[in-house]
């Protein structure tokens, strides 16, 4: 299959897997400030800041504080199209990438993304509106898990399906890092004595947004705790957004290709590190390095990926026949 | 109610299905009876369901909007068919194939001795004139001699009933898938017509060309590595590139997939690896190919993509340069082309054309200006066009000068009354005006689709049937009245 064909499927995945989440951390986010007392929600801006926007947004103009942060928030993260991050950007970006794989998705799939990319642009602003937005957002991350089951029901267990997996994973990992990293730091302080009911309340809903507070319970056991769910998000082998799961299942994909293994050894020390941390005693400043770091390794294994197996940018004077002989060609992308 | 139709043929055209009077013509009895018996109301439903299996089946073209990036939108199909008898069609069909031939001789001549030139045929100038003329083609031998691989040529028929050439594409001519799909919709619709009447089939197309394709490899002993060379997703025919791939199990590439190596071979970046490419179907223009060769600003195409071709080790169909042939001045030869390269009378005319660079030609123009259709010999797409009976005073006055400035640039033509199809308009059936583009493949044999794709003006009177400009299209019967 060819090497931009495997490209485009993975970014496909990685799209469509980062538009669920948005919709997630949303609606998440929407019910939350409702439970917290006035004054002490963690607020909206918290969200820019877990989808990397913090940038774009300021620079899209407005205080960060003023009254209608919701609204603005909301709007950044679902509609606005000069956020590359945005569900309306992630949707647009699978949906162009779709266009190019025709010939290797089931013609079902192109329908569905085609159809639904139409109507949630159409009806974007009940996704806006609080009230229908709970609604609006349900139905998008549902229609983003029937494309996701058709894709696995239907596609042949090829070189695209290997993409499609790591993609997926990948950007899996990714999400689920940074919602520890950023709602971890931004929790309120449990040692407030008054606050205490309110320190559940919140790591439930970390664990919501990552649709996980069942599946927490039935693995785990146990009330809901700090290093429990740093334990269940971080390193779990069954949970299928836990990091630790996320990696394993790329390794996995990466074995039936040749050239793999140097970013198997990339996953393996993901793995690795991941594994030594001692979560029970670990304070906020040591979290927040663990998941940097970890940040840098998903990074780095994305750029492996590239370097392996996407086609390389670097113009005509590509060492073709060394390429062919097995070494990887040039590359210089990171996209 | 249904169609009166003693009341419906529009007098001054030729109507592909009704004949003087209202009764059908040989090769529409079957469908003009169905028709009559259905009634407006059951055509209507028909139309519906033809758009929803339409869009079931994800038959689109493109068009590309500035906010949403390329959308794609359902193709636009009238569900009235347009039939021509077999008996004719062999006729039609011998009169292309002679084409192709010549054309393809006329090609390899301009690039090799220029007998054609020498010996007064055609004069030296159309060489400077063609736009698509490419210096870097001179003495090469593609396989076969062959340049031109497809060729779509439009054909039109006038009111008294003669079938003329329009015009040649021998560039990237497209709407072929669009010809296999119709088909698939309409049998969907008329079912029962299948049945009974003969209606030759449209869709061994795919095939034929893959075997065109696979003839010209330069690698005889392995199975032969084709490809499908686009130029991306906001190309407005990107559907055909992706069907026709899909339809012979071929790569759909893009000109970063592929690079020439220190062995002058073309090859594609896979994920296990590069693999040699022997053949491209590219639907890339001349232009875009090689920036080494022709524009230099161009990343659809592939660095030193001409050197291969040139030594021989990868076939490029249509082989570069063959759009020398795709240019008014050129066609208005072709009847005497094709004499002097078969030594036989062109089977179907050409629509009679006036060269404005003969001092003769342009006295004749410029006087009847009024009534004629002038054109640019380098233009394509409808661009530049004087349409003499519906144009001003000052627009005639503006082209008077420019044929003055300019004369070689420009020929006339008389206007051609297209003839017409019943078509399902809003709520009941109308004439409107058609065009037919068959294929011609050349190879090792030269092969002609079955009919080929019928495409229709939708608005009441005129005659641009472009898709992109409101045009629509027709599935075309061919139908054998003896069988």
């Amino acid at each position: 299959m060819l090497a931009r064909v495997v490209e485009n499927v993975y970014w496909l995945a990685r799209y469509l897997e980062r538009a669920e989440n948005t919709a997630r951390l949303v609606n998440v986010n929407t019910n939350l400030v409702l439970d917290l007392p006035a004054g002490f929600a963690p607020g909206w801006m918290l969200l820019v800041d877990i989808s990397g926007g913090r940038e774009v947004f300021d620079a899209l103009g407005g205080r960060a504080e003023d009254a209608n942060t919701e609204r603005r928030v909301v709007r950044f993260l679902l509609s606005e199209r000069q956020n590359a991050g945005s569900l309306v950007s992630s949707l647009r970006m699978a949906h162009e990438n779709a266009r190019t794989l025709r010939e290797v998705l089931p013609s079902e799939v192109s329908e569905q993304l085609n159809e639904f990319y139409a109507e949630f642009t159409r009806d974007i602003a009940n996704g806006i509106n609080k009230r229908t937005r709970f609604e609006f957002l349900k139905q998008t991350v549902l229609r983003l898990q029937t494309l996701a089951g058709q894709l696995d029901g239907t596609m042949n267990r090829n070189d695209a399906f290997t993409f499609l997996q790591i993609g997926r994973n990948l950007e899996r990992a990714d999400m689920t890092s940074r919602i520890v990293d950023v709602r971890s730091a931004q929790l309120l302080p449990a040692e407030t004595p008054e606050l205490r009911p309110f320190d559940t309340v919140q790591w439930m809903s970390v664990l919501k947004s990552l649709s996980g507070y069942q599946m927490y319970r039935l693995r785990m056991r146990s009330r809901v705790r700090r290093a429990d769910v740093m334990q269940f998000l971080l390193r779990d082998d069954q949970f299928p957004r836990a990091c630790g799961f996320c990696l394993e299942r790329i390794s996995d994909a990466l074995r039936g290709l040749p050239r793999s293994a140097e970013v198997l050894a990339l996953l393996d020390d993901a793995a690795r590190f991941l594994g030594v941390a001692n979560l029970e005693t670990l304070d906020q400043a040591g979290l927040h390095e663990l998941v940097d770091r970890l940040q840098l390794e998903i990074q780095g294994i994305h750029d492996g990926i590239a370097k392996s197996y996407f086609p390389s940018r670097d113009g005509a004077n590509r060492p073709l026949l060394a390429a062919r002989a097995g070494e990887p060609a040039q590359s210089q992308s990171s996209r | 109610m249904s169609t009166d139709w003693k009341a419906y043929p529009a007098a001054s055209f030729h109507d592909e299905l009704v004949g003087p009077g209202g009764g059908a013509r040989e090769a529409g009895r079957a469908l003009l009876r169905c028709l009559s018996g259905l009634g407006d109301d059951e055509i209507a439903v028909r139309q519906q369901a033809a758009e929803l299996a339409i869009k079931a089946m994800g038959i689109t073209f493109t068009v590309y909007h500035e906010q949403d990036g390329s959308i794609d939108r359902a193709w636009p199909l009238d569900i009235i068919p347009r039939t021509i008898s077999r008996r004719e069609w062999l006729r039609i069909e011998a009169g292309l194939r002679q084409r192709a031939l010549a054309l393809n001789r006329f090609i390899d001549d301009i690039y090799h001795a220029q007998r054609c030139i020498a010996d007064g045929i055609v004069p030296a100038s159309i060489i400077a004139s063609s736009k698509n003329y490419r210096p870097q083609c001179r003495g090469i031998d593609p396989p076969l001699g062959t340049w031109a691989h497809i060729c779509g040529s439009d054909l039109v028929r006038d009111a008294d009933g003669t079938v003329y050439v329009l015009e040649d594409n021998l560039r990237v001519p497209s709407g072929v898938s669009y010809m296999i799909e119709n088909r698939h919709v309409i049998k969907r619709v008329f079912p029962e017509l299948f049945e009974n009447a003969a209606i030759l089939p449209v869709d061994d197309y795919p095939l034929q060309l893959f075997d065109t394709l696979a003839a010209l490899s330069p690698r005889k002993e392995t199975r032969p590595e084709v490809v499908v060379l686009t130029p991306g997703i906001y190309n407005s025919a990107y559907f055909e590139h992706a069907y026709l791939a899909r339809q012979m199990g071929c790569e759909l590439v893009e000109g970063r997939d592929l690079a020439v190596d220190g062995d002058d071979c073309v090859y594609m970046q896979t994920v296990r690896g590069w693999t040699r490419v022997d053949v491209i179907y590219r639907r890339i223009d001349d232009d875009f190919l090689d920036p080494e060769s022709f524009r230099a600003d161009s990343t659809l195409g592939v660095p030193g993509l001409m050197r291969a071709w040139a030594s021989g080790k990868v076939a490029l169909a249509n082989a570069p340069g063959a759009g020398v042939a795709d240019d008014k001045l050129v066609y208005s030869y072709v009847p005497d082309l094709i004499r002097y390269y078969l030594g036989e009378d062109a089977i179907l005319p050409n629509v009679p054309s006036w060269r404005c660079g003969e001092p003769r030609h342009l006295d004749h123009v410029l006087g009847h200006l009024d009534e004629l259709v002038v054109k640019p010999v380098d233009g394509s797409g409808g661009y530049g066009i004087l349409m003499g009976p519906a144009s001003t005073q000052r627009e005639r006055a503006q082209f008077a000068a420019a044929l003055k400035a300019d004369p070689r640039s420009f020929i006339a033509q008389p206007v051609i009354r297209l003839s017409t199809v019943p078509t399902f308009v809003t709520d009941r059936l109308e004439p409107r005006h058609v065009d037919l583009r068959p294929f011609i493949l050349s190879g090792p044999q030269t092969w002609v689709t079955t009919g080929g794709l019928t495409r229709v003006a939708l608005r009441k009177g005129s005659l641009v049937v472009n898709s992109s400009q409101g045009g629509g299209s027709k599935d075309t019967w061919i139908v054998d009245t003896e069988a």
